[in-house]
């Protein structure tokens, strides 16, 4: 059996079909969450679509993160379960602290939407398993606060513990280090501010977001 | 009210959310290049921050700071990339 998908749709959150879809695309199956449910005992892995939960109001993911939904989400990350934040998602877990640091303004103050080339830093990740180490892919960023910033030390600590899992070839926003995505020291909680289901048919410009999602199918 | 008819007071909280020093602040220097481009040349510094007023209610001044302290800490700035001050701005009796 193919893992069951949770995907947590907050009000504003807009990418949770696209998620729908290459779940279904790499035959596996779905199911919405609602922010005030609770329930996740039937889910195998949690993602956080994208989007503009409770609309960025305050910062993106500041109101999301205390909605009653997240509470289970925190218990089921602490089971070493698989949580996957997507671009507002991303912004959502570093809000809750399951992921270190935050996500600032682009450096150019300018709303990206456009294709960029990243590097698999690590395959170590139940979001990358598929995926090899040093080989590169095209996916779709589309935001406004995707500057990933973290102080000196958390920097160390990510770097050490092989924690940055995707880094950008050419960074569109500022990004310290290059880093469009992490994991958590446990490994099992993943942010990214590029979109993987955006890229799954070569009908829109790259199907490499494809291996993201058998690797969290096939777990 | 919680506590109706005792002494407790209505404060307006100023929290001014700002920026942390090394943390980039794109709008400011946007601001700072147009004010420039407006003659304004001697402007070495614009930051942009946020300004969230709390109406709260409390037996006195230190409890008010002390509550929008803690609900600043936990949602209203995010301590990574912001620092805060807070101040308050009014007090009323309550009626």
């Amino acid at each position: 059996m193919p893992n069951l998908i949770g995907i947590v749709v907050f009000p504003g959150t807009n990418c949770e079909f696209d998620v729908a879809e290459a779940v279904e695309a790499v035959g596996g199956n779905y199911r919405f969450i609602f922010h005030l449910d609770k329930e996740l005992s039937d889910i195998d892995a949690v993602v956080i679509a994208g989007g503009f939960a409770h609309g960025d109001y305050l910062r993106p993911g500041a109101i999301a993160r205390f909605s009653p939904i997240m509470e289970s989400i925190e218990k089921f990350a602490e089971d070493g379960r698989p949580v996957i934040g997507i671009c507002n998602g991303f912004q959502v877990l570093t809000e809750a602290g399951l992921l270190p640091g935050a996500l600032q303004k682009n450096s150019n103050l300018t709303f990206l939407c456009e294709p960029t080339v990243l590097n698999i830093e690590t395959n170590e990740t139940p979001f990358t398993s598929k995926l090899s180490p040093g080989s590169k892919v095209k996916l779709f960023i589309n935001h406004f606060s995707g500057n990933y910033t973290c102080n000196d030390q958390t920097l160390q600590e990510l770097k050490s513990n092989n924690q940055i899992v995707l880094t950008y070839l050419n960074n569109p926003n500022g990004s310290t280090q290059n880093i469009a995505g992490i994991c958590n020291a446990t490994r099992n909680v993943v942010g990214l501010m590029p979109h993987p289901e955006r890229a799954i048919d070569e009908l829109l410009g790259s199907d490499d977001g494809l291996k993201f999602f058998k690797s969290l199918i096939n777990l | 009210m919680d506590k109706q008819g005792s002494d407790r007071h209505l404060y307006e909280v100023l929290v001014e959310v700002r920026h942390k020093e090394k943390i980039a602040d794109p709008e400011g220097n946007t601001i700072k290049k147009a004010l420039s481009a407006l003659g304004y040349d001697r402007v070495s510094r614009v930051s942009v921050g946020k300004a969230i007023r709390v109406q709260i209610s409390a037996d006195n001044e230190t409890e008010a700071l002390n509550q929008v302290d803690k609900m600043t800490q936990r949602l209203l700035a995010n301590p990574v990339l912001e620092n805060y001050s807070i101040s308050v701005e009014e007090s009323n009796s309550h009626a």
